[in-house]
């Protein structure tokens, strides 16, 4: 983005954007302090991203798992909020974020502009989800015997999230079902692009959304992901944007070490409606018992 | 051999014991393949029943061959007749089935007794009623299967492997919604409790259940592997330990089948100082001691409010004293056999180390049977968050006692295990009830009882103790096709 | 608060008198209602599941032959109607002396339970059988009576030699939850069953469970009484549906364990009404065995309030002894 303002202001040094990770609320750089060049489309110099260590990685969980508590704790409704906020303040970072988009991937502006504004309707879309899931997927129980018996969801925990190619609609198709029933997340970004994502990360800083609750890595997939897969305070796994077969197949047999929910990759249309399966993996089946007696 | 409250008590139950003679034991067992019982091709094994150690039957082991057959024929069966089935057809094979099984309750009950061990009442009074619900609650659902919201697509074929703690309860959750789902079923049960399933495939075969639909491969944890393995199988469905659990799940990856894992579970029971105190030791002791806590969702640990400690353990100890363990036969035992010699030798190890760790072991005085497998009812206390008895599933009918100040710490401590199945709470106080439920991260939450299950409502754990739910509308999930969700 | 059991029990002596508040916990009102909400909750659902678990024992052979007899020695067999006559309770007293004519090993019964006005034609028809005579009082079953009537009514009964004086309380202040007023009355109806020289009649007071709702108002009854100086706590009128149960009697034979562990004092527990077979009689020794423990297996520290009852055990005697099932033509109706 930077070379076309450039051009524009001869006369100005413009002043570049250093793209950091996103962690804990915070922009930090890779402890490791590396980080890889980013190219547009035809191959052209984008930026310089940080590429995430697996120590970024072990920081990043600490951060969602801090989040978990009192995020997963929040109402329904206000996590619905905060979701439709990030959806608000998207809206207004639209002229950005398509231009990074178009840059990123070589879609024409009217592409570009597609993905952006199916992003914010996504997010809008789950963000009605937060206080109406529970009661399309709980239940209340008719047990045979004197017990009042209810059964509702409650979010898995900290989810480790490989984000498909797609720079901004694939990431935000599959953080926002994550974070709107109350997981946290640590999510490796499209490592050919993730210049949005550190943008989207900007957006979800300014939104209200608590530091922790979404982490964003840049860097190789193929380094991050198996210390994400085995680790052991991670509770859930999606693979969406794994596409390597046999990486897959690795990060699924590491994620057994403590039972991680894993979301196997498949083709999907991430333009397509979405439907509840993103939330309903990522969610656990809590049922309470009680007598009803005098 | 049964233990009576007090050695002064004049009022001495004489022995009740079942009669075996509505049991019509074979010297041997075949596999259930296709519909019909055929030889195994691996090595026979025996069955023995846990309370004498003397032998039961001799029971077929299916190979690499005899697990192909048995998914060539449940895919057959599922191609051809029960997937195509209308599911008003496929709901009246499993209401005859549940019929089936109340009228054979009585020669199930003792069947399951004599090889799993665990005493007559529970199988009678609990297993087996559990075990016709089930079989009624799905059957219902079979034709219903568009209002459940996951779609109506089975599945195809379902590999499933079954734990001995309870043999046919498991089988029950693990056929009837698959079968409801349509989908046809290989099922393997567990090496030390093979003999109910197989008189649960000639269940089928009264109920004129189509062939291949039901298939029971006997075995050990290699048949189970096949089972689990086998190309052909689209779904996995596991219940038994977390590091099984974790082997299927490795096996798995990468796969496209899908899996259900009900794993091992470390619950907490908490008893607050303002708890219905009789009801919370009762609940208490049906947590550890029912089925010999050989119990996945068992409430190992309590954790009771310091302020009411020293009462809460004198009340537990006055009612452990009258727990009458020996004959699992006799109406009136109340904590039957250790399953193996295996799993007793687990536990008698378990409870050495607790010793070693320095936490006080206490059990009533009570008279053990000289053959079979036996352990005592037994808590330890002065247990603390180290001890190795308060983190690793025993498994076995021994309770770590734990205490707490406030709830988060009760909550805090609850949650500190790698496990999520089930925890249970005990106050007078709603608004807690709530609070503590709300924070607990297990499966299920029993508030003021313990150990209740019933087909409607849902059953599965957090974490470690794995994943999916059986039972109620949740349950159907894992048997029927994702892409419509 | 919770009552103590890390005491251990003393040795259980029926004592002639019975202290008043031995806990100290009815020094005022406040202090006696803090005592009976501060014990702890009964769950309705978990006491009913432990008396049908229990309910499930299987008492067979020697075991039965022992509770059969045992019930029988602890029928207070009661006949509490307007047409009640001299005639009617004379032949219920020789029924409770020799209740099976063709079986001379038959164990007579506890005691005779009837109006006050015929007491003294059941101590004379018992005579020195040692079967005991009980006399229900204080305006029952309604017990809506004056105070000084209701005493009067007891000391009617206790000049006309009755060996137990059943009593009930007044429902209608323990639900309002004017304690004291029950209390006071228990701890009148106490100094009314005292004799000059000794050999006070025994109290039992009725709870009246069926019109006290919950197994919370059974605990805080039960205590109650015990704290009035009761010696017995008892179910029923039987004039009042539902009467004795069997989680109603268990949540009684809790309170006396917890009272004996916290006092040292054994008081007796009496289900009344609607036992009526020898199966659930069994049912209930099992509890009391269980429950309260052996100690309470003796017709001091157990009865039943029952009529019909003592004829079915009867034939289920019958039945060990010979064999085969009887008829209710081989027990005497009276």
């Amino acid at each position: 983005m930077s070379r076309d303002r450039t051009r524009r202001d001869a006369d100005r040094i413009d002043v570049r954007k250093t793209y950091k990770l996103y962690v804990g609320g915070a922009f930090p750089r890779s402890e490791s302090a590396r980080s890889y060049e980013v190219t547009d489309a035809k191959g052209g110099f984008l930026a310089n991203a940080s590429l995430a260590s697996r120590k970024d990685g072990r920081d990043a969980v600490v951060a969602a798992r801090k989040a978990f508590g009192s995020w997963s704790a929040r109402t329904p409704y206000n996590r619905g909020q905060v979701v439709y906020r990030i959806a608000e303040v998207l809206e207004s970072r639209r002229d950005q974020l398509e231009r990074e988009v178009r840059e990123a991937t070589g879609v024409n502006a009217a592409g570009a502009r597609g993905e952006v504004d199916q992003a914010v309707d996504r997010l809008v879309w789950y963000a009605g989800w937060a206080d109406k899931l529970a009661q399309v997927v709980g239940n209340a129980n008719p047990v045979a015997g004197p017990y009042f018996n209810l059964s509702s969801p409650e979010p898995t925990g900290v989810v480790a999230v490989l984000a498909p190619a797609s720079p901004l609609l694939g990431l935000v198709s599959v953080v926002a079902p994550v974070i709107t029933t109350g997981n946290t997340c640590v999510v490796v970004a499209s490592q050919p692009h993730p210049l949005p994502a550190i943008t989207l990360a900007e957006v979800m800083a300014t939104a209200d959304l608590p530091g922790g609750v979404v982490n964003v890595l840049t860097g190789h997939q193929g380094e991050i992901a198996p210390w994400l897969a085995s680790h052991l305070d991670v509770d859930g796994l999606d693979l969406t944007g794994v596409d390597d077969v046999d990486l897959a197949r690795e990060l699924e047999v590491a994620a057994a070490d403590n039972l991680k929910r894993v979301r196997r990759p498949a083709p999907e249309d991430l333009a397509a409606d979405p439907r509840l399966d993103r939330m309903t993996r990522f969610v656990e089946t809590k049922t309470v018992w009680h007598p009803v007696g005098t | 051999m049964t233990h009576d409250p007090t050695p002064a008590s004049p009022f001495v139950y004489a022995p009740a014991p079942e009669s075996t003679s509505v049991v019509d034991l074979r010297a041997s067992y075949g596999l259930f393949v296709d519909g019909a019982f055929v030889d195994g091709r691996g090595e026979p094994f025996t069955t023995l029943n846990p309370a004498t150690e003397q032998p039961l039957a001799e029971v077929a082991a299916a190979d690499a061959a005899d697990v192909d057959a048995a998914v060539k024929a449940a895919r057959r069966a599922q191609e051809r007749v029960w997937g195509r089935m209308p599911g008003r057809e496929r709901a009246k094979y499993l209401f005859r089935i549940a019929r089936i099984i109340q009228e054979r309750s009585r020669e199930l009950a003792v069947l399951e007794t004599l090889d799993n061990g665990k005493p007559i009442k529970e199988s009678r009074d609990v297993d087996v009623p559990m075990v016709a619900a089930w079989f009624f609650y799905y059957a219902g659902w079979a034709d219903k299967l568009e209002h459940a919201g996951y779609g109506t697509t089975p599945v195809g074929v379902a590999g499933q492997v079954i734990p001995w703690n309870f043999p046919l309860m498991m089988l029950a959750w693990k056929v009837a919604p698959a079968l409801a789902c349509g989908n046809t079923v290989v099922l393997k049960p567990a090496e030390t409790t093979p003999l109910t399933a197989l008189l649960f495939a000639e269940i089928c075969q009264q109920a004129d259940l189509p062939a291949g639909v039901v298939n029971v491969l006997t075995g050990a944890g290699e048949t189970g592997r096949l089972v689990v393995g086998h190309d052909d199988v689209d779904k996995v469905a596991f219940t038994g330990s977390t590091e099984v659990g974790r082997q299927i799940a490795r096996a798995v990856a990468g796969t496209r089948k899908r899996v259900t894992l009900e794993l091992g579970g470390k619950a907490a029971n908490i008893v607050f100082d303002d708890a219905a105190i009789d009801q919370a030791v009762e609940g208490t002791v049906n947590g550890i001691f029912f089925n010999q806590g050989h119990v996945c969702c068992a409430g190992s640990r309590l954790l009771v409010q310091e302020s009411v400690a020293e009462e809460v353990l004198a009340r537990l100890r006055a009612r452990m004293s009258t727990l009458r363990v020996g004959d699992p036969l006799d109406k009136n035992t109340d904590v039957g056999a250790i399953n193996s010699r295996e799993q007793l030798d687990r536990i008698t190890a378990l409870a050495a180390v607790g010793e070693e760790e320095g936490a006080g072991r206490w059990a009533p005085d009570c008279d053990l049977p000289s053959a079979g497998y036996w352990f005592r009812p037994t808590i330890f206390t002065g247990v603390t968050q180290a001890h190795r008895i308060a983190r690793e599933e025993v498994f076995g009918p021994v309770l770590s006692v734990l205490t707490f100040r406030t709830p988060a710490e009760a909550v805090e401590k609850a949650n500190n295990t790698p496990y999520g199945l089930s925890a249970g709470v005990w106050t007078e106080k709603g608004s807690r009830i709530l609070w503590m439920a709300e924070r607990l991260r297990a499966g299920v939450v029993w508030a003021n009882t313990f150990n209740k299950f019933d087909p409607t409502s849902p059953f599965g754990g957090y974490q470690e103790s794995g994943y999916g739910r059986e039972g109620g509308r949740h349950g159907l999930a894992a048997y029927l096709q994702e892409e419509n969700r | 608060m919770l009552a103590p059991m890390a005491a251990p029990p003393t040795a259980a002596t029926p004592s002639s008198v019975a202290p008043t508040d031995p806990l100290g916990v009815a020094g005022s009102d406040a202090s006696l209602h803090r005592f009976l909400h501060g014990l702890p909750g009964v769950d309705q659902v978990g006491v009913e599941a432990r008396a049908a678990g229990l309910g499930t024992r299987s008492i067979k052979t020697t075991a039965k032959a022992y509770a059969l007899d045992l019930a029988v020695r602890m029928v207070d067999l009661t006949t509490l109607e307007g047409a009640d006559t001299p005639g009617k309770v004379r032949a219920l007293s020789a029924k409770a002396v020799r209740p099976d004519p063709t079986d001379a090993s038959c164990p007579s019964a506890a005691a005779v339970c009837v109006y006050p006005d015929l007491v003294a034609t059941a101590k004379q028809a018992l005579g020195a059988s040692g079967v005991k005579v009980a006399s229900v009082a204080t305006a029952f079953p309604s017990g809506r009576a004056a105070l000084d009537l209701k005493l009067a009514d007891v000391a009617d009964a206790v000049a006309d030699g009755a060996d137990e004086i059943d009593m009930v309380i007044d429902r209608g202040a323990f639900l309002v939850g004017d304690y004291r007023r029950v209390l006071d009355q228990v701890v009148a109806v106490r100094e009314a069953c005292a004799r000059p020289g000794g050999h006070d009649a025994h109290l039992k007071v009725i709870l009246e469970t069926g019109e006290l709702a919950t197994y919370d108002n059974v605990r805080r009854a039960s205590w109650l009484a015990m704290t009035g100086g009761a010696d017995f706590i008892k179910t029923s009128t039987g004039k009042v549906q539902p009467a004795a149960t069997l989680p109603v009697t268990l949540v009684m034979l809790e309170a006396v364990r917890d009272f004996r562990r916290a006092t040292g004092r054994m008081i007796g527990v009496k289900p009344a009404g609607g036992i009526r077979t020898a199966k659930d009689a069994l049912k209930y020794l099992v509890t009391v065995n269980e429950v309260a423990g052996p100690d309470w297996l003796d017709p001091d520290w157990f009865r039943f309030g029952a009529s019909s009852l003592l004829n079915d055990l009867l034939l289920q005697r019958q039945k060990m002894r010979t064999g085969h099932y009887s008829g209710p033509d081989h027990v005497t109706l009276d």
